[in-house]
């Protein structure tokens, strides 16, 4: 701490390297490799060009891999106050031997495809694999090739933090939009054909797939140098709207407003059948995502049967409105069909919810867990097949005739336009809860349900009306699905449901409408749900392994979601500053001083100066 | 606050300074956690505009005793009383909304909620609108720290800062007692002290504070009377005066030998 006003000063020796991490992230890089590989990424995805003849899909699979490691080997955490190297040829050093002890892991495997036939345990050892490691040219070759390119790889990800920031920037964001503009190329023709822009996606894409290297490389320049004009806007921007007050900020809002709902509403106009369909998903899984955080972000009850409420919208509005419902059939309007599923969702929410609520923890965790089980068994037992009809289910749900219009599963347009008035909905039932008494006296329970109670709220009362409030929402949500497929079935319940539902909410960020908005986008969007497929159709296979991943990976280095609420970084913000102001030992705030030292003086000041009988 | 309480003679006990009806008051209150006896027989009252501290050592029955008078636990025998009603049966809301509010140990401010969000859950029961802006207004006049803060997430506060935020919330719901868990505990030496000039600052605006402390010294200096508790039994009942003077007591707690 003494050297606060020279850091950075030393410039060690080339090999003077921490060679444990070296070690460490090289042959973690190795080990994700060969599992990639494994698990028959490269060999299902190679079909898909990314770029014409240079890069296909599933090597794309494989080669980040040595980037990112050799990028995060060579990565440097600076600390106020802490003696740090310069970034230099010393950093690029370390990726490079990163990358050579990975490229042993694919080198490995060559070998051992080579000599072993493994195939009975892991089914994707196969002749096929082998050829696409070794480029077809032989065992040799192949292990020299990914060492080296492995090498090379890491090497240059671990470049990006000795060149300037300017370049860094423009070098991944040409390599990112590239990428992503071949990735998503099938979401984009679809998106030109609407807009009637053929001819740019022909002349983009070539014939059989996959960018041709002419406009890979123009693309890249042209995105790179996008970057670097819009540099910091995007944060000024931002920064400005939030420093906003009163008036002025009331009406950013309402025009932010206007032209997120026109694009909402005109968007789809112009989009073909099969993104319209994937938005109609979105929006589905958004208003589930909606619902969950309201119990998990806000209430801070984790329920991982959520997906139970999902299944009783879906059922009632089948059974009011179905023809061929077994029992009871009055086939009503969809519109006095909702109040039903209101009153439903409600009476399930009560009924599961009561003897679960009083639970802490991990037991109300694992019994929702059962409950939303339980559900789904009932309506596939036999029992009540009479009334639900068993495996079959219920068929015939008809579309919603709302009279201008009609919303029926083969025309995703309508359907989506119905999610996203109910979506509408809930965010503005989210957003008003979140500020009311309601609302604090959730999150007071969430941060610490004894000193609630205290406070003098009724814990049982208020967490029970936070299940209702989820399960409504999620009926909804069922609700709309059985009108989009016209049919229901219990499989269509599976617990994975709630899975992912938390999964959306967690990556987005907990008690945060933004960030779960955002989660149901990138994950549903993109990924796909737990049936439906997403913009990255290829990856079916692999989703859940991606959510595992990405949940993993979200809970260690970033808890907080990918869109952290304004507040929270504001604050970062503020201790940043406190602790900066503390480090340099500015006195010109003297109080804020006292505060960060009273804050470190803490620990050992615990209980001193007293006599306890002992 | 709760001048209209103060009608003279009914149940007040010998050792009351003003005579008036007892604001909280335990009668032969008897607590058990499953089969085991916690407090014993314990009568304890407090008047309006006392300072009382309850002393005692670990596993002495203190905590329990607050939980008895908010209603977190529920005497086996003994009656709870407020100010002049039994409230055994009565939930921890009602006797908020009555009168009672607690600053617990530690502070336990709801960490990610704004200062703000805080203040405002301690007037959760609540309703008239007038009235709780013009508590905060009290409360921003008491702590002017507590004013500048008010956006900032209560878990980045300091010790001190944390400890005004939890007291002003304690005093959002314009209680006519407040009681205090270990108000010294965690604090830095320096702090323990400015800590206590603010209850007794609270104090001296007459609200009625009964607090439950190990610094003995510390909360005898600043208290009216006192209750020393050993293994849930009142062993000493006394003025803080005469608590300070008992060689009994010098020994056992204020760590002289």
């Amino acid at each position: 701490m003494t050297a606060v006003t020279a850091p950075r000063a030393v410039t060690p020796a080339l090999l003077d390297q921490d060679w444990r991490s070296v070690g460490k992230w090289g042959g973690l890089c190795g080990l994700a490799i060969v599992l990639v590989s494994l698990i028959g990424m490269p060999v299902g995805l190679d079909s898909r060009t990314l770029v014409e003849g240079r890069l296909s899909l599933g090597y794309l699979a494989l080669v980040w891999l040595p980037v990112v490691f050799g990028y995060v080997v060579s990565k440097r955490v600076v600390l106020e106050g802490v003696e740090t190297p310069d970034p230099g040829l010393r950093d690029v050093v370390a990726g490079l031997c990163c990358g050579i002890v990975a490229g042993l892991g694919p080198a490995l495997l060559i070998l051992g495809l080579d000599n072993w036939n493994l195939r009975k345990p892991l089914v994707n050892w196969s002749p096929k694999l082998l050829e696409l490691l070794t480029y077809d040219r032989g065992i040799g070759y192949g292990v020299a090739a990914w060492i080296i390119t492995c090498a090379v790889l890491a090497a240059l990800g671990s470049m990006l933090h000795v060149v300037p920031a300017s370049v860094r920037r423009f070098v991944s964001y040409a390599v990112m939009g590239a990428l992503l503009l071949s990735v998503l190329e099938s979401a984009i023709v679809d998106l030109s054909e609407g807009f009637g822009l053929e001819s740019l996606t022909d002349a983009i894409y070539a014939k059989r797939g996959g960018l041709t290297v002419t406009s890979t490389i123009i693309l890249g320049v042209v995105i790179g140098g996008l970057s670097l004009l819009t540099k910091g806007r995007v944060k000024s921007a931002t920064n400005r709207y939030r420093q906003m007050e009163g008036a002025e900020r009331q009406r950013t809002s309402i025009v932010l407003f206007i032209v997120v709902a026109a694009v909402c509403v005109v968007l789809p106009m112009f989009l073909g059948t099969i993104m319209n369909e994937l938005l109609a998903n979105v929006g589905l899984f958004l208003l589930l995502a909606l619902g969950l955080n309201i119990v998990v972000g806000l209430a801070g009850i984790l329920d991982l049967g959520y997906v139970a409420f999902f299944a009783v919208g879906g059922y009632t509005t089948a059974v009011l409105t179905s023809s061929q419902s077994p029992w009871f059939h009055p086939e009503w309007h969809f519109g006095i069909v909702l109040l039903a599923v209101v009153v439903m969702a409600a009476i399930t929410g009560l009924v599961i919810g009561a003897p679960v609520i009083r639970m802490r923890g991990d037991y109300l965790a694992i019994v929702t867990l059962g409950f939303g089980e339980i559900i789904r068994l009932l309506f596939l037992s036999d029992w009540l097949k009479p009334y639900f009809g068993g495996a079959q289910g219920i068929t015939n749900v008809p579309p919603v005739d709302f009279g201008f219009a009609l919303v029926k599963g083969t025309d995703p347009r309508s359907v989506f336009y119905l999610v996203l008035a109910f979506c509408a909905l809930a965010i503005y039932v989210s957003w008003r809860l979140q500020a009311s008494r309601l609302g604090r006296a959730w999150m007071a329970i969430r941060e610490d349900e004894q000193v609630a109670e205290a406070m003098g709220i009724n814990t049982v009362n208020t967490k029970l009306m936070a299940f209702v409030v989820g399960a409504i929402l999620a009926s909804f949500s069922g609700a709309i699905l059985a009108a989009k497929v016209g049919s229901i079935f219990p499989n269509s319940f599976m617990i994975l449901v709630s899975i992912i539902i938390l999964v959306v909410v967690i990556v987005g960020g907990m008690g945060n409408i933004v960030g779960v908005l955002v989660g149901s986008v990138v994950l549903i969007g993109v990924l796909g749900g737990p049936r439906q497929p997403g913009l990255l159709q290829e990856f079916q296979s692999f989703k859940l392994l991606i959510y595992g991943a990405l949940l993993v990976f979200m809970m260690l280095k970033r808890p907080e979601g990918l869109v952290p609420s304004a507040r929270r970084s504001q604050e970062l913000h503020q201790e940043e500053y406190l602790q900066d102001a503390w480090l340099k030992g500015e006195d010109h705030d003297q109080e804020e001083a006292e505060a960060q030292a009273e804050a470190v003086a803490h620990a050992p000041a615990g209980v001193e100066g007293e006599g306890d009988p002992s | 606050m709760n001048s209209e309480s103060m009608s003279p003679g009914a149940t007040g006990d010998a050792t009351g300074q003003d005579g008036g009806t007892a604001l909280l008051e335990f009668r032969e209150v008897n607590t058990h956690y499953g089969a085991v006896h916690i407090l014993k027989d314990v009568n304890l009252s407090i008047y309006p505009g006392e300072l009382v501290c309850l002393l005692g050592g670990n596993a002495s029955g203190k905590t329990t005793t607050l939980k008895t008078l908010l209603g977190m636990v529920t005497p086996t025998s003994g009656e709870v009383v407020l100010d002049g009603e039994v409230v055994n049966g009565q939930p921890t809301s009602y006797r908020v909304a009555n009168g009672v509010t607690m600053v617990p140990e530690n502070r336990r401010l709801f960490k990610r909620l704004s200062v703000k969000e805080n203040l405002l859950l301690g007037a959760y029961l609540r309703n008239d609108k007038a009235g709780i802006e013009e508590d905060l207004e009290y409360v921003y006049g008491l702590f002017p720290r507590v004013r500048e803060r008010l956006a900032q997430k209560s878990g980045t506060l300091s010790g001190g800062e944390q400890q005004m935020v939890a007291i002003g919330r304690a005093l959002m719901s314009r209680p006519k007692v407040m009681l205090m868990d270990e108000p010294s505990m965690g604090l830095a030496p320096a702090l323990v002290q400015q800590n206590f000039e603010l209850i007794q600052q609270i104090n001296d605006e007459g609200m009625a504070i009964f607090m439950v402390e190990q610094n003995a010294n510390m909360a005898l200096s600043i208290a009216d009377r006192g209750w020393v508790l050993q293994t849930g039994r009142v062993v000493l009942d006394d003025t803080a005066e005469a608590l300070l003077a008992n060689p009994e007591m010098r020994s056992a707690y204020l760590g002289e030998s």
